[in-house]
């Protein structure tokens, strides 16, 4: 018999958890699973599909975590070839559902668009610090197209929201690793340059999307409701808010989505200012931590690789309340650790995973 | 690995990191205090605004319509009501394809070609935001098949609303009037009227009758439901109400019993009859027939039913008692004498010697008497008794026109009565200036002589008929006839009576009202024109037949109904009051194409005085036997 050391096993379990990031997190996964239930209509079964989500998530989280970030760099190239393959397989012979081609089904069906959130930053991180003594302007050339590839085999899906992600974690990378301003510069100015041909690559829905953003009012039953609601929502909620299940936007149907993207409204009439104050302070202390690590981290592709999931994750969290409360376009983004989901749940605590990996891997390296 | 230089280097580069990381924290927390920024703006700033907007979002105020006032007879007998049924209404702009909804509801529920129809024409009227009703008084099963089906039809509802229902069908259908569905025009006088907040939510007003001029009373004041909604507008719970209050029930003057009694008298004729209590002007029976079914137009009368009403020879639709204007004959003659023996133009004992015609001095007309050969040596007690024409001729040449319009006009004759409903029309006293007016011409001599028998130019009402009769029977005080005797405010609950006009006497001297009433008595007494009108009744009766003639007869022939085509007789007029000596009731009979006043109209009045004081029920009518008592007007 094999005496069970119970201090072994914590030791076991917790060697690669960093408690800061974790609470954080905890702390936001629990005000998720407070605002779901109201916005489900106190719908038990639902919430604690979500709190089953959330344990699976960590469970990948905590697996991730113990991989060392050597390890994770020698994953990089593989797991970008393979996602993809997969994105070029979901162009080719994907499941087609409400107008979009995002799932491919192998079996199972997969969205080879969400991995790409992690192996993206994962591959550019590898790949620059690969080139790290080298670095010039082709091998940025070379991380550009790596990034660009992808985007565009989304975009073309089409997913706004997750190509936007990406390109963002991508961006970070290439930010961090010291892309010069004035090429940064050029890109921002091409950019400016090809809005009109971007603009019409666009999908009808989404020139609404961005249409309506500038005037909601211009179609207030169709396309303009979302905004419209939300921000009733969010404005009738106050300083204090209306109170734990009495947002009358939300339980009187008024509110869409209200379980994923518009969640966020949900919360934010319920819980009022204070609320939204004390949500934007746990995100801020949240990326905060992730900052720190990054900052702290031993090399380049682990610095580059925290501070891109950290600041993506910012991303996440400030587009979904922009576009909530009205300054941004109606893009599919959930609000990270709070939205109903358990895919993009998943994708997020394996980043954190991987921050928490190269936290804790470095302290062992140390000591 | 351990070369200072790369060292170096990488603390460059770590510390150029850092440097990189701190400008994208930066620009974190600054588009961070810009959501906040936003969150303050929208939360604090401009948190009335949407909190008004959620306040909308979340509350509809539903209007609780009012049920409407009954409406009663003077003995409590119900004339209209309200029940509550079931309709099935389709609201045509949530509706693509209406005709394939109706074809499947037919499938479920009864639809005849009458209620298609019926809703065609409420759907070219309606506003189309409201829900218009395809059948009214579902049947229980009905309710159930569709609520079953429900689903397969959206914008299609059953509702539980009030009905009105005029359980007298036919009867005094123009004194109550009917509601109908609200039409662009009522909207206008609503709006005008600053009633509209008051309407959201009625379908009906009132289009006719009493239930038109009663509607404020009737209608009540709606109230007012906040009932907070989801965003597919299902109602969720009541927040708070307003009761609304209740239309006020009328009692009205009418005596339905006696009207029923009437309505039978006429049997088959067309006409009009007006009863009214002389000491306090109340309508007693208010009668034009035919009558129509005033149900049939609550909820849009369907075009059939209408075409056959309004194209109908016999013009049921057309009130006749408020509206229809005829010649008053002979019924003028009692005012007539009146103003002979006021203006001091006749004495009692002033007689003519009647050649059965009257000429005005230098003219060869020849103004012929009813009788051939004439009446020998008449006064003013006898001219009323045989109703002698040249008398009057005589008369009226001696009063002129002027006279005649002053006096005559006391009681009534060529404006409107007053009464309280809606569309009543004035007749036509003639005047030099109305003749100036109406034909740019002066007045001549020769109008006067006709005017005397109320021809000519002269048009009654049935109800100014019955008005002037009053006035005559209570001795000259003028009350106006009204129909709604009390009114019940349901918010109050206390009965108000009408307020009685203020009574105006006229200035009569008392023996010359004595005589013509004398006169009057023995019209209904053997010798009289309407003898058989008075015959065997245990009280008197007051009476003047009248003629009123459709088409002109020549000089030289005479009037012979058997060769005048049924439509083209003359009217028969008979006003009457009774008990002679303390009345209390008077009336005006007018039957279209009768004939002589006495033989049709007379019998009428009797029938419906002996209902009323007498408590007497008419027998079954049976055909007529043996010979017809020959009378004439």
């Amino acid at each position: 018999m094999i005496k069970i050391d119970p201090r072994r096993i914590w030791l076991w379990l917790t060697a690669h958890i960093d408690s800061l990031l974790l609470s954080f997190m905890l702390m936001l996964m629990l005000i998720g699973l407070i605002v779901l239930y109201s916005a489900t209509g106190q719908d038990l079964a639902q919430t604690t599909g979500q709190m089953l989500n959330m344990l699976v998530a960590l469970v990948a989280m905590w697996a991730v975590a113990n991989i060392s970030p050597q390890n994770l760099a020698r994953a990089a190239l593989p797991v970008y070839g393979l996602g993809l393959l997969l994105l070029v397989g979901v162009a080719l012979f994907g499941d087609v559902s409400h107008g979009a081609r995002r799932w491919l089904n192998i079996g199972i069906r997969i969205q080879p668009s969400e991995m790409m959130k992690l192996a993206v930053p994962l591959m550019l991180a590898w790949f620059l610090d690969r080139r790290e003594k080298t670095l010039n302007l082709k091998d940025f050339g070379i991380a550009v197209l790596m990034l660009v590839v992808p985007v565009g085999l989304i975009v073309k899906q089409p997913d706004l929201g997750t190509s936007l992600l990406i390109s963002a974690a991508g961006f970070y990378v290439l930010f961090l690793a010291g892309l010069s301003w004035r090429i940064m510069l050029g890109l921002v100015a091409m950019g400016a340059a090809s809005t009109p041909i971007l603009w019409s690559l666009l999908h009808d829905y989404q020139r609404q999307r961005i249409l309506t953003l500038i005037d909601p009012s211009q179609d207030p039953l169709g396309a303009g409701y979302h905004i419209i609601q939300s921000s009733i929502a969010l404005g009738s909620g106050g300083i204090f808010g209306k109170g734990w299940f009495n947002g009358t936007q939300t339980h009187l149907d008024f509110l869409p989505e209200r379980t994923t993207d518009f969640i966020f409204a949900v919360y934010a009439e319920e819980f009022g200012l204070a609320g939204n104050l004390i949500l934007l302070a746990l995100y801020a202390l949240l990326i905060g931590r992730g900052l720190v690590i990054a900052a702290k981290a031993p090399t380049l592709f682990s610095r580059l690789l925290a501070g891109s999931i950290t600041l993506t994750f910012f991303t996440y969290a400030f587009v979904n309340m922009g576009m909530v409360s009205g300054i941004l376009p109606v893009v599919g983004v959930p609000l990270p650790l709070i939205s109903y989901g358990g895919t993009s749940m998943v994708t997020l605590l394996v980043g954190f995973g991987m921050l928490m990996s190269i936290q804790t891997h470095r302290k062992l390296v140390q000591s | 690995m351990n070369r200072p230089t790369e060292l170096r280097n990488t603390q460059r580069e770590l510390y150029y990191f850092r440097w990189r990381l701190g400008i994208a924290a930066a620009g974190a927390v600054l588009l961070f205090t810009l959501l906040a920024g936003r969150f303050f703006f929208l939360q604090v700033t401009q948190y009335e605004y949407f909190h008004t907007l959620a306040e909308n979002n979340r509350i509809s105020i539903v209007p609780v319509v009012p049920n409407r006032g009954l409406i009663l007879d003077r003995n409590g007998i119900v004339l209209a009501h309200n029940y509550s049924a079931y309709t099935l209404e389709i609201t045509p702009s949530k509706i693509q394809d209406m005709e394939a909804t109706i074809n499947g509801l037919a499938t479920l529920v009864d639809i005849q070609q009458r209620d298609r129809k019926r809703f065609r024409r409420l759907l070219e009227e309606s506003r189309n935001f409201e829900s218009l009703p395809i059948r009214a008084r579902l049947n229980d099963i009905e309710v159930a098949r569709f609520a079953a089906n429900r689903f397969r039809f959206p914008g299609v509802d059953i509702k539980a609303r009030l009905f009105r229902h005029y359980p007298k069908g036919e009867l005094a259908s123009h004194a109550i009037g009917h509601i109908g569905r609200i039409n662009e025009a009522d909207l206008d006088q609503l709006e005008a009227s600053e009633d509209m907040a008051n309407y959201r939510g009625s379908d009906h007003i009132g289009k006719l009758g009493v239930e038109q001029s009663y509607e404020k009373q009737l209608h009540g004041v709606t109230g007012f439901e906040q009932v907070e909604t989801d965003a597919g507008g299902h109602a969720i719970r009541t927040l708070s109400r307003r009761a609304p209050v209740s239309g006020s029930d009328l009692t009205l003057t009418l005596d339905s019993r006696l009207q029923e009694v009437a309505d039978k008298a006429f049997e088959q004729y067309r006409g009009a009859l007006v009863a009214i209590d002389p000491k306090n002007g109340e309508v007693l029976a208010f009668i034009s027939k035919p009558g129509f079914d005033p149900n049939l137009f609550i909820d849009g009368i369907d075009p059939t039913s209408w075409d056959a009403l309004n194209n109908s020879p016999d013009k049921p639709l057309n009130n006749r008692a408020l509206r229809g204007q005829y010649p008053p004959g002979s019924t003028f003659k009692p005012f007539m004498a009146l103003a002979g023996l006021e203006l001091g133009k006749r004495t009692p004992s002033y007689t003519i010697s009647d050649p059965g015609f009257f000429t005005l001095p230098g003219n060869s007309h020849h103004y012929r008497d009813w009788k051939t050969g004439g009446h020998g040596t008449v006064d003013l007690y006898k001219s009323i008794v045989i109703s002698c024409d040249t008398y009057y001729y005589r008369l009226a040449n001696d009063l002129g026109p002027d006279n005649i319009f002053n006096f005559i006009g006391q009681f009534g004759f060529g404006k409107k009565t007053g009464i309280d409903i809606e569309g009543e029309t004035t007749g036509l006293l003639p005047s030099r200036e109305w003749k100036m007016k109406r034909y740019h011409q002066k007045w001549y001599a020769g109008d006067t002589i006709s005017v005397g028998i109320g021809q000519g130019y002269n048009l009654a009402t049935p109800l100014q008929l019955a008005f002037a009769t009053a006035i005559l029977a209570n001795n000259g005080t003028v009350i106006r006839p009204h129909l709604v005797r009390s009114i019940l405010d349901a918010g109050t609950n206390q009965v108000r009576t009408m307020p009685a006009a203020k009574p105006v006497a006229l200035a009569l001297k008392p023996e010359n009202l004595e005589l013509v009433k004398k006169a009057m008595i023995a019209v209904t007494q053997p010798g009289g024109t309407a003898a058989r009108v008075g015959a065997g009744a245990p009280y008197l009766i007051a009476g003047k037949t009248g003629t009123a003639q459709v088409i002109a007869i020549k000089q030289t022939e005479k009037y012979v109904a058997s060769r005048v085509s049924e439509r083209n007789r003359d009217h028969a007029l008979f006003i009457a009051y009774a008990p002679a000596d303390d009345p209390k009731i008077a009336l005006a009979i007018l039957v279209e194409n009768g004939g002589h006043g006495g033989s049709v109209a007379g019998p009428i009045a009797r029938v419906v005085i002996d209902y009323f004081l007498l408590g007497k029920v008419p027998p079954p009518p049976v055909p007529p036997v043996g010979a017809i008592e020959e009378e004439h007007d």
